[in-house]
């Protein structure tokens, strides 16, 4: 039964791909987009259920044993991943309803949607690195359409800059999986800890780890590897680059995350050190680069950047204070991120432009989008009581905890940085009178598109603030995630079962204690 | 290209490649092969008929769209991975029914879910290579 539960919330997005791809030209494709979302929603929350009551839990595909065939497994990051890429894409399929035109429904927009939501679930509930790959493939292949869909010049441009530049990164990727596999003989990402361990030549297994960085790096767009994300991000439909902009660099920060706390932890002092200065230099890039733009979504696709900067942190501090704030960061940037996208596409809506210099006016004739602006915007900043705030919060108590005043530094630098690109926004697309005259009011946009565009944005909103308002339980869901993480005894336990702990165990030097640990450890609920 | 030999070549080499393909395919579940294989072949025996023929011909034999073909190969795959949830077992085990004995070597000849599988992703490697291959042949 448990192995049906970790397949669902992969089959249905597929299944609701091929639905949708044979009802395109209709109008029913975009409803049966929705009733897959809304399914997988419903299965990824049922998924959650199980790993809340088990911790750990995990199924092998086609009966094959592990370490041989392909094994789904779900932890506490793993399954709050899925449960957030089902909301996102919820959120966006209702934003679709408004803001795709039946063109591109016709081209097939809701099939690649799916299948890139399929793509992005599978990578976060795969237990073996090749599949991992292919995951990754299969989300570049749909979301290089989703890129491209609109064939405008512009698009394509950016599409052969992102396809180009993913494509290096998958390339040193399968390469680092092709030595790992020379040198271990195994993929599966359980049974790799202990295989890793007993290699004799550390040295090697440090450059393969460092070719898993720079392959996760590009995905996750860190510095100084994420040049494709700011020249193509601003290009696609906005509901299109709302999913790319919660999801698909979190993906990147994610397999960083796994591999990096479950296999590569033999040379901390070298990798995770270096990992620090990568991290330090994402966040201030990205919000520099940000102060620069003058586009609504340039400016946030930089700030993707910078945030990616604070969860890499997080990894790379490898404390379970810190991992804990990494793993809170990575939930609720998705949400923020997610929604400044949206709400930028409705700007795009009444205002006409995302060029702030081309539009303004909004506060004044449309206040109440103004606030869902403000709401994600000043999350994203770190302000009290919003979500931002407690995942910054987690971030700097973790760096001062450990007397590193540099990073703590840095930390709150750019967070200051991040309100200045804010308040720019704000002042120019809100405050500031329409160039042209044009008074933005939501009346300008007929209801039938926006109350399907406002509906996920107030909901998105309502989430940051629920998550700013009652931390409480996140915070201890991200504890408990940054514990199985730190001490994956109960991970491998899952995938491996009980006997094939214990082999693992000898050559694990450096960390001998975690793997003997017993399942029923971490498999304790806040 | 405008080549007559190549073009009258190309009626034998197109029908052996369909052929190789589907042998390809149905030799897979017990020998090197497989679905993925023979849908590689199958779309090479398609772009060499576009190439000799013209790419609108070799859509008109095609007869469906290569998305279409991609997209139902994807759900016919999918289909046969679930199928095994009817008898209790994990996504995509197979399901064997051997027709005159118990095993590959008694029986005479097979039914299972491995091939509907393989069936379908022959279907998506072909439909997804073929509406590659065609958009760059519309590019050119």
């Amino acid at each position: 039964m448990i192995s049906w539960l970790l397949v669902m919330p992969i089959a249905i997005p597929f299944a609701t791909a091929v639905i949708a791809w044979l009802a395109r030209m209709g109008p029913a494709g975009r409803w049966i987009s929705l009733f897959g979302s809304v399914l997988s929603l419903v299965a990824s929350l049922a998924l959650l259920m199980a790993v809340l009551e088990n911790g750990v839990v995990a199924a092998q595909m086609s009966n094959w044993d592990a370490p041989f065939g392909i094994t789904l497994v779900a932890d506490y990051l793993g399954v709050v991943m899925v449960v957030i890429t089902a909301i996102t894409g919820l959120a966006t399929a209702i934003y679709a309803l408004g803001e795709i035109p039946e063109r591109m429904e016709k081209l097939g927009y809701h099939a690649l949607f799916q299948t890139l939501i399929a793509g992005v679930t599978g990578a976060f509930l795969t237990g073996d690195l090749f599949n991992l790959y292919v995951w990754f493939e299969v989300m570049l292949i749909s979301s290089f359409g989703l890129l491209v869909l609109g064939g405008s010049r512009e698009q394509l441009d950016a599409g052969i800059k992102y396809v180009a530049l993913n494509l290096v990164s998958t390339l040193v990727f399968l390469s680092g999986i092709g030595l790992l596999y020379g040198m271990t003989g195994t993929l599966n990402m359980a049974d790799l800890r202990g295989a890793v361990a007993a290699v004799e030549n550390q040295g090697l297994v440090t450059v393969v780890a460092m070719m898993f960085l720079v392959g996760f790096g590009v995905k996750a767009a860190v510095f100084p590897l994420f040049f494709w994300l700011p020249a193509s991000y601003h290009t696609p439909s906005f509901a299109v680059s709302a999913v790319f902009a919660g999801l698909l660099t979190k993906v990147g920060v994610y397999a960083m995350m796994r591999m990096f706390t479950l296999v590569f932890t033999g040379d901390i002092g070298f990798t995770h050190e270096l990992l620090i200065w990568v991290s330090l230099l994402t966040m201030f890039t990205g919000v520099v680069g940000a102060a620069a733009q003058m586009d609504f979504r340039k400016i946030l696709s930089f700030h993707i950047i910078s945030q990616i900067g604070y969860m890499t942190l997080g990894l790379a501090l490898y404390t379970p204070l810190a991992l804990m704030g990494g793993v809170f960061y990575l939930v609720h940037h998705i949400i923020v991120k997610a929604n400044l996208f949206l709400v930028s596409g409705m700007a795009n809506k009444l205002a006409g432009s995302t060029d702030l210099n081309r539009i303004g006016g909004l506060y004044k004739s449309s206040p109440f989008l103004a606030v869902l602006f403000v709401v994600p915007a000043f999350s994203l900043a770190g302000f009290p009581p919003l979500s931002g705030f407690w995942a910054k919060y987690l971030i700097v108590k973790a760096s001062i905890e450990l007397e590193m005043w540099f990073v703590a530094f840095v930390s709150l630098l750019v967070g200051l940085l991040t309100i200045y690109s804010m308040t720019k926004i704000w002042g120019m697309a809100f405050w500031k009178p329409h160039p042209d005259g044009i008074e933005p009011t939501p009346d300008r946009v007929p209801a039938s598109v926006r109350l399907p565009m406002m509906i996920p944005i107030v909901g998105l909103a309502v989430m940051t603030v629920v998550i700013g308002f009652f931390p409480e339980p996140f915070v201890q869901f991200a504890r408990v995630s940054a514990e199985q993480l730190l001490d994956p005894g109960a991970y491998v336990t899952a995938v491996l079962g009980e006997g094939a702990a214990a082999p693992a165990e000898p050559a694990a030097a450096t960390d001998a204690e975690p793997v003997t640990e017993p399942a029923s450890e971490t498999g304790g609920q806040p | 290209m405008n080549s007559i030999i190549f073009t009258a070549g190309a009626r034998i080499l197109v029908a052996l490649l369909f052929v190789f393909s589907l042998f390809m395919l149905l030799r897979g579940h017990h020998l090197p092969g497989g679905g993925f294989i023979g849908g590689l072949l199958g779309a090479v025996a398609f772009i060499v008929y576009s190439l000799a023929c013209g790419p609108a011909e070799a859509k008109a034999a095609l007869r469906a769209s290569p998305e279409g073909i991609a997209m139902v190969g994807l759900g016919i795959a999918l289909l046969a991975g679930l199928v095994s949830f009817v008898f209790g077992d994990p996504l995509f085990t197979g399901q064997w029914y051997w027709v005159g004995g118990d095993s590959y070597e008694t029986s005479i000849f097979s039914i299972n879910s491995v091939l509907v599988f393989d069936i379908g992703v022959y279907l998506v490697v072909l439909g997804g290579i073929l509406s590659l291959a065609f958009a760059f042949e519309e590019e050119t």
